[in-house]
């Protein structure tokens, strides 16, 4: 099936909770209700004419208004793909789990809060994965900020060209 | 008799441990030799790529692409250049496409002599890790010709290739891969059928083809549960349509299908392939400029791609946002040793000790692609 | 050796006077300080080189060949080095334990070679339970590993240990039922009559006598193996896993002390087999010079006992490492019911033909003959097909 096909079926079963369809080439995205996301994706999961039992790709962006979750989903039986995205606010995203329909969103999702500050409601193991566990801040984010230390280790390291031209002693 | 009182030991596989798979951590649980569950502790060579991507630009990121992965380097090329291409609708010239695929199988020949003589060596033999290590420093020769660089190549550009093939270099590649074949041969008898390795290593680490799907398996580990899935043939790109070639899937024949023997087997059988896909290539090459013409400030239209191409350790996804500046939006790597070190908590328990190493070696794990 | 020095008080060598008892205390004394001195240890050392340049040949490099004429003083580089380094000894390691544990395994390296055969007359003491009292004492390292391998504070080196001691102890058995064939045939311990009851050619020997003592050096050979914690059985010091094992801790000279038994006792091992099994310094009666026969017997010692430590490296380089289960299983459902019926084929055959059966000796050294033949036949054919060059010359 067609990526565009797919959507469209999903469009069919969950009416307006697909919130809108964007045939954009050379991926077509549908964006979907964050709070319908476990069910559509399930649907997507046992649905035998979709049967997608892969979550290919699960990735976070930051635009600078919202958080966007997207879920690339594929199916190793019928060879397609489809491509789902959920909009978060950026104040406090949180989004329910869909580990346990893939296996595979366990540490993606992990990934993503770890760097975006996502919280994926009824994780079994929320925490961080690729920073260290008391690191503050989510490095993703387009607005953060490098802390000036940790753990007494500078990261900021003065650059020569800069003294060159400041004329403080 | 009053029942034994024993105690659980908590061990610390640590950051730093004789094993040539990175730097990897393993919170062990176990009761004597027995593990109960091994978690995962990953996060050491993390180093913000995807971050940096934001900020030098899309050909600035090409060397950065080299160290995602830095034993399969040209296929993270590949993979950040068919990002750039797919979205800006730039065809690759026919040559091109042709000198990918040749640096790309070469690549996958040195980064599965290194998997498998690594994992050789974890097991115990010291022999086959500097066989297949020599094995390598040939095709590490050729493609230092090629492109100058041993391990981080920064080979391919968006559009294309950065250099021709130097002149000779065809019969260089056509007599390495005369030497190549016997040599698979060899190393297969030195340890492949030994009947230590394969009792060290079937049925340790089975994976069904129902679990490696829904944790997202790719590459070797996938096809040896079974599954015949690989997109140089199923979504094929590039120039892999050109070629004629095998897909070697595992079949269970030493243990249960699915166990680290699958997955070694299909290795080493996949080396075997990319030898004959570069015999094709080689000899097909068509002539012309290997370079499309490209901007030099690079601003693909705004939009959203996503790129799946078959690396030395199995499918590997690109997802590249953009805004129509000359910087990328958001670069995001799925690389397969990620979802590989996911499952490792779950098959950890009842293994023992020295399975744990077995398995992440079977999985080839590399802790770059983990991190990024 | 006893008769050596009774002979010399006799010639008058030490003066008139000299009181026999404290002459063969001094002589026995300086005997033993050659051999320790002059012979275990630098063998020691020197197996240390010479297992880097066999296994560097086996893997296509070359090997140390940069301190010393093909690198031979390497290991007095290494050993000067590890001198000189820190000792440490970690805070809450078991500080008295810890430092015992390298000498337990040292003596359990030294002392096997008072009943060494080196050659008709050089042996320290001909005891008369000479085997035994060798394979007893050998099992001290168990003591010293485990010592180690607690005194630590490493849960690693606890494994290490651990699995190290339940390796020795298991595969004594084997060994030890490995022995008793011969001893039924010779109906002595003493490695001396042990090696007067072969003779010098090979179908002599006792590991063509009879199919069971084949079968049975086989089985001894591996578990000497085993016990010296060779691959493939070196799991207690698995590299990729624990590191070094129980010596983790270990570093400059201590950690030295276990690596130097580890190699000294590959000569432990080829010796217990050559006198069992190979005949010994068996050397046919060229000359009546006693000197001169002794010189060659010597030297046909060390000919046999070196290519079992060769053979020893080379499987080294070759083989994985087993699991620590499947050792266990091979150990308590292989090859201890194989000794058993290895001790009860040879007691049946010592029943039937109490002075051996020269026969069987040819038969089985044309076998054990055609087995070599084949073995160099599948070599030839996996080198031509390889289509590699080989370079035979080892001083490359």
């Amino acid at each position: 099936m067609e990526p565009l096909q797919i959507l469209e079926r999903v469009k069919n079963r969950f009416g307006d909770r697909v919130l809108e369809t964007v045939d954009k080439k050379p991926d077509p995205f549908s964006v979907v209700d964050p709070r319908a996301i476990v069910e559509i994706g399930r649907f997507m999961n046992e649905d035998p004419e979709l049967a997608m039992d892969c979550l290919s790709n699960q990735s976070g962006v930051d635009y600078k208004d919202r958080i966007e979750v997207v879920y690339h989903l594929f199916s190793y039986k019928h060879r397609h793909t489809a491509v789902l995205k959920v909009k978060l606010p950026r104040e406090n995203p949180v989004i329910e789990t869909v580990e346990n329909i893939w296996k595979s969103a366990n540490w993606m999702e992990r990934e993503i809060f770890d760097l975006l500050g996502v919280n994926f409601e009824g994780h079994s193991d929320m925490r961080r994965i690729l920073m260290p566990e008391d690191w503050i801040g989510h490095p993703l984010r387009k607005d953060f900020v490098e802390p000036a230390e940790y753990h007494g280790i500078s990261t900021v390291r003065e650059s020569p060209i800069i003294r060159l031209d400041t004329k403080k002693k | 008799m009053s029942t034994l009182h024993t105690e659980e030991m908590t061990l610390n596989m640590g950051p730093q441990h004789p094993s040539t798979h990175g730097v990897l951590r393993f919170v062990v649980r176990a009761d004597g030799e027995v593990m109960r569950e091994a978690i995962p502790d990953v996060g050491y060579l993390h180093r913000s790529i995807e971050k940096i991507a934001e900020k030098v630009g899309y050909h600035g990121f090409m060397p950065y692409t080299d160290r995602v992965d830095y034993v399969c380097a040209m296929f993270t090329n590949q993979g950040w250049g068919m990002a750039c291409e797919k979205l800006a609708g730039i065809e690759v010239p026919r040559r091109g496409e042709y000198c990918r695929v040749i640096a790309a199988e070469f690549n996958r020949i040195a980064s599965h002599l290194l998997s498998v003589g690594a994992m050789a060596m974890d097991i115990g033999a010291v022999t086959p890790f500097t066989h297949a290590i020599r094995e390598r420093e040939m095709i590490n020769d050729l493609i230092e010709e090629l492109c100058g660089a041993r391990l981080t190549f920064n080979y391919m550009r968006i559009g294309g290739v950065a250099w021709d093939l130097p002149p000779g270099w065809r019969e260089k590649a056509l007599a390495y891969l005369d030497h190549f074949d016997p040599i698979l041969e060899e190393y297969n008898a030195l340890i492949s059928w030994n009947k230590i390795y394969v009792e060290r290593l079937a049925s340790v680490g089975v994976i069904t083809p129902a679990d490696a799907i829904n944790y997202n398996l790719v590459g070797p580990n996938l096809r040896a549960c079974g599954i015949k899935w690989d997109i140089r043939k199923d979504i094929p790109y590039s120039a892999y349509p050109d070629f004629e070639f095998e897909v070697p899937i595992g079949a269970g024949d030493w243990g249960k299908l699915g166990d680290s023997m699958d997955r070694y087997v299909v290795r080493i059988r996949e080396m075997a392939q990319s030898a004959i896909i570069l015999r094709q290539a080689l000899a097909k090459i068509p002539s012309g400029p290997v370079l499309a013409k490209v901007a030099r400030n690079f601003k693909p239209p705004a939009g959203e791609c996503q790129i799946r191409i078959e690396s030395g350790r199995g499918d590997m996804g690109w997802y590249l946002v953009s805004d129509g500046t000359g910087y990328p939006w958001r670069v995001h790597v799925r690389t397969g040793s990620f979802a590989a070190m996911g499952i490792i908590q779950k098959l950890s328990a009842g293994l023992m000790i020295a399975d744990l190493v077995t398995l992440i070696a079977s999985l080839d794990v590399i802790a770059p692609e983990i991190d990024r | 050796m006893q008769t050596l020095i009774q002979n010399l008080i006799a010639s008058g060598a030490f003066g008139k006077n000299a009181s026999p008892d404290l002459v063969a205390a001094i002589v026995i004394f300086v005997m033993s300080a050659v051999v320790f001195l002059g012979v275990a240890f630098p063998f020691a050392g020197i197996v240390s080189w010479a297992e880097r340049r066999v296994w560097a040949r086996i893997q296509s490099r070359v090997g140390p060949n940069r301190v010393g004429p093909q690198g031979f003083l390497q290991w007095l580089a290494d050993g000067v080095k590890n001198v000189c380094k820190e000792d440490i000894i970690p805070d809450e390691a078991d500080s008295p334990l810890f430092k015992l544990a390298p000498y337990l395994v040292m003596l359990a390296f030294t002392l096997p070679w008072a009943v060494m055969p080196f050659s008709s007359s050089l042996i320290l003491a001909d005891m008369n339970v000479g085997i035994l009292y060798m394979t007893s004492v050998t099992a001290l390292t168990v003591v010293g590993v485990l010592m180690a391998g607690w005194a630590s504070n490493d849960k690693w080196s606890l494994i290490g240990g651990i699995r190290s001691a339940a390796q020795i102890v298991s595969y004594e058995i084997p060994a030890g039922l490995s022995i008793f064939p011969v001893v039924m045939m010779t109906g002595t311990l003493s490695m001396q009559n042990i090696i007067r009851g072969q003779g010098w050619a090979p179908q002599h020997w006792f590991l063509f006598a009879n199919p069971f003592t084949f079968v049975a050096a086989n089985i001894l050979y591996i578990s000497a193996l085993a016990e010296g914690n060779r691959t493939p059985f070196d799991l207690p010091e698995a590299e990729s896993e624990l590191v070094a094992g129980f010596a983790t801790e270990y570093s400059g000279w201590r950690y030295l002390c276990f690596f130097m038994a580890e190699w000294g006792n590959l000569f432990i091992i080829g010796a217990i087999i050559t006198t069992l099994f190979l005949g010994g310094w068996q050397f046919p009666h060229v000359t009546n010079n006693v000197v001169a026969m002794n010189v060659l017997q010597l030297i046909s010692f060390n000919v046999k006992v070196l290519f079992l430590v060769f053979v020893s490296m080379w499987i080294r380089a070759t083989l994985p490492r087993v699991r620590i289960d499947q050792l266990m299983t091979v150990c308590w459902k292989y090859f201890v019911p194989i000794a058993f019926v290895n001790m009860i084929g040879t007691a049946v055959w010592v029943a039937i033909w109490p002075d051996g059966n020269a026969a069987m000796g040819y038969v089985m050294f044309a076998g054990g003959i055609a087995l070599a033949v084949v073995f160099i036949q599948r070599v030839i054919y996996y080198l031509k097909r390889s289509r590699m060059e080989v370079y035979f010359n080892p001083t490359i």
